[in-house]
């Protein structure tokens, strides 16, 4: 061998070494695509399976024309939450997010444009009603010291109710009554006369709209959810469960007292309304959820949610039957009701769908639990033979090892039911409905869902816009007054078996709840020792 | 630098053991569109500003691409031996923020789906090392594409 034919041997295989890492980058190329397209398959079949079809109802609206002109009703807490998803925000929640939060500041800003002005505001609270008529001073906002001189305006559309509870449908039906739309917050009444009397009132106004406040079912893991159960997925549910789980001062109602507030700066008379007069009380200005005279104790206030959450998939109305127990165990602060809550509701003929022989499966129970006294996380759970859904933001779909349905994909391995067969992230396009570690892991923690891809929007805009597309073109609302009788009679059903200390039925041939003889069931709901306030005054 | 012709195999090996990692990783999350590195960065324990940032929803598809670009051009440059000192530069940066983002320090709660126990050393910290020395010990002049580049540059000097 002369030193040529060396020195070209050593070329070449030098050549070689330098292309050494081609091969191996090829590979990783390879696994990785390979991979992917295993995932993908796994996820068709899956997804082939179960045939979900995520996609939201068609919510464009032709806004256009003159603004609505919207009188707000109570200026409180939720009230310049709802202006918010109106695009409208006070100038002081403005400069507190430039400062403090402006990604929720830019979330607001990039809301989409419901045209409506705020020409109107009810609060009982100067600073506050001075607030607002500062703020929307561009839409000519003004303040009306009563209701009823600013259901009796010209300027005035449409009315949004965010007071306390027992305001709620005195104000709706004289709302309705003047011609005014209405968007009422939930729970839509405070005892059983006035739901009747605002269904006929409703039923009465022919060209108004109601609206309740119940924004969930705008959100897209509720409309999914809805089409999970029309195709039956988690066949018979036979329980589902509810929860509220709060540990803090705001979330029992222990609200700060303004410190400007007085006899002279609260119009303390038209605040009480039906309830028991007496005199002027700032914490119960303020914390009036604690009390029975102006709130709903936990049935109307927390249970009201989760019923409707549950109704608007579920569609499964009023129970047959409601049992409540509990008591006032962590807040010991002069409330009347109770931090402790716990509501079986029974539906005996309520079926989802089976997927078993005929007539093995009917009944279900709603059951809510509550306490304000821990802020574990627990899930809203609704299970069924076939599987078990995972509803909130979120959405998780798991396969129930014993399902009949799905007994085939367990055995050929397509599903398994350790890990969601189907997880849905609300605010993105994609779907995930593989079943890994990592999308369990990121599922079970929460927080990665709501900001994939697309861009975050608040519910509570998408259902006020579904009430403004209802006035203006006619389409129906989601949440409208059929909807909110349910939701009401229900919590009151719990209210009043919290009270009597017993099983409470509800009769579905005459719509009512079954009283004992002799029983003013309103009377019975409504109880309260308010009265016994008179020493205790501010 | 001259290396035996066994320390050069282990060399050669551990860039392109690292290579395959990245370029896997890279190739992998490209491939899911779903993938996102938010969960990670709102998970972080240390520097919550710089990561809170990055996760924000202005900066959150500029991250995510740049991780992806960066993992596969971090990948390929260790593999195939090309642009090798920039790769590792590029790879030392990114594994650093991985590592910073969830360091395994004392009190820290451990967070994220790692199989394993750490206390301050974590494996992302290991190959952050393992690319330290890959930076002192260059190989891709000897196998790897560099060896074309480098060859023209001495010939020219």
């Amino acid at each position: 061998m002369n030193d040529d034919q060396n020195n070209q041997d050593n070329g070449r295989r030098n050549a070689l070494k330098g292309l050494l890492g081609i091969p191996f980058a090829a590979g990783a190329v390879w696994g990785a695509i390979k991979h992917t397209q295993k995932q993908q398959l796994e996820k068709k079949n899956i997804l082939n399976v179960l045939n979900i079809d995520a996609k939201r109802p068609d919510n464009t609206a032709n806004l256009a024309g003159d603004p609505v002109r919207i009188g707000i009703i109570g200026f409180g807490i939720r009230g310049p939450q709802l202006l918010q998803a109106l695009g409208k925000a006070t100038t002081s929640w403005i400069d507190n997010m430039k400062k403090n939060n402006p990604d929720r500041l830019q979330a607001f800003l990039d809301q989409e444009d419901l045209n409506v002005k705020i020409t109107g505001v009810c609060d009982l609270f100067d600073v506050r009603a001075d607030e607002a008529v500062e703020s929307f001073k561009d839409d000519g906002c003004k303040r009306y010291r009563h209701h009823e001189e600013m259901l009796a305006s010209p300027d005035i559309d449409a009315v949004i109710i965010a007071t306390p509870d027992h305001w709620h449908a005195p104000i709706a039906i004289k709302a309705l009554q003047a011609g005014k739309h209405v968007y009422v917050e939930k729970p839509m009444t405070h005892n059983i006369a006035e739901t009747y009397a605002l269904r006929d009132a409703v039923r009465n106004a022919k060209n108004l709209v109601l609206q309740v406040g119940h924004q969930h079912r705008q959100t897209q893991s509720f409309i999914t959810a809805q089409d999970i159960i029309d195709k039956r997925i988690l066949g018979h549910v036979s329980l589902v469960t509810t929860n509220t789980n709060r540990n803090s001062d705001n979330g029992a109602w222990q609200y700060e007292i303004h410190e400007k507030a007085n006899p002279q700066t609260v119009d303390w008379q038209q605040f009480l309304g039906s309830a028991p007069k007496i005199p002027y009380n700032a914490e119960h200005f303020f914390r009036w959820r604690k009390w029975w005279a102006y709130g709903s104790g936990l049935s109307g206030d927390l249970m009201s949610h989760d019923f409707d959450r549950i109704n608007c998939v579920l569609k499964m109305g009023m129970p047959k039957s409601v049992v409540a127990s509990g008591g006032i165990y962590t807040h010991h602060d002069g409330r009347e009701v109770p931090d402790n809550f716990q509501v079986s509701m029974e539906y005996p003929d309520f079926s989802t769908g089976s997927s078993r022989e005929a007539g093995l499966e009917k009944g279900m129970t709603f059951v809510y639990s509550a306490t304000l006294g821990n802020q574990f996380s627990r899930q809203t759970l609704l299970m069924g033979h076939d599987g078990t859904m995972d509803l909130g933001n979120t959405l998780s779909v798991w396969a129930d090892p014993n399902s009949t349905r799905f007994k085939e994909q367990i055995k050929n391995g397509i599903i398994d039911p350790n890990v969601p067969m189907y997880a849905y992230n609300p605010a993105a396009d994609e779907l995930d409905a593989v079943t890994s570690a990592t999308s369990k892991y990121f599922a079970d923690k929460g927080l990665l869902w709501t900001y994939v891809n697309g861009r975050r929007v608040d519910s509570t805009n998408l259902h006020l816009k579904e009430w403004l597309n209802a006035i203006r073109n006619g389409t129906p609302v989601s949440c409208g007054i059929d909807q909110g009788f349910e939701e009401a009679m229900s919590s009151h059903m719990g209210g009043i078996s919290w009270k009597a200390g017993r099983r409470v039925e509800w009769d579905h041939a005459t719509e009512s709840i079954v009283a004992l003889p002799g029983e003013n069931l309103d009377e019975v709901l409504l109880r309260t020792n308010v009265g016994m306030y008179d020493k205790v005054i501010g | 630098m001259a290396y035996s012709k066994t320390q050069l195999t282990a060399l050669v090996a551990l860039r392109m053991l690292i290579g395959w990692h990245f370029l896997y990783e890279g190739m992998l999350k490209l491939l899911t569109p779903e993938w996102t590195s938010i969960g990670y960065l709102r998970g972080a324990q240390t520097f919550k500003g710089l990561f809170g940032w990055l996760s924000s929803e202005s900066m959150i598809n500029i991250v995510d691409w740049l991780t992806i670009a960066v993992l596969i051009a971090v990948g390929i440059s260790l593999l195939l031996g090309i642009f090798t000192r920039g790769g590792v530069i590029l790879g030392l940066l990114i594994m650093a923020l991985f590592y910073l983002a969830q360091p395994a320090w004392p009190g820290m709660e451990a967070v994220g789906q790692a199989e394993g126990n750490y206390l301050i050393v974590t494996k992302n910290l290991i190959e952050f090392g393992a690319l330290w020395v890959v930076f002192l010990f260059p190989t891709s002049a000897f196998v790897g594409l560099d060896m074309y580049l480098t060859k023209r540059n001495t010939a020219m000097a």
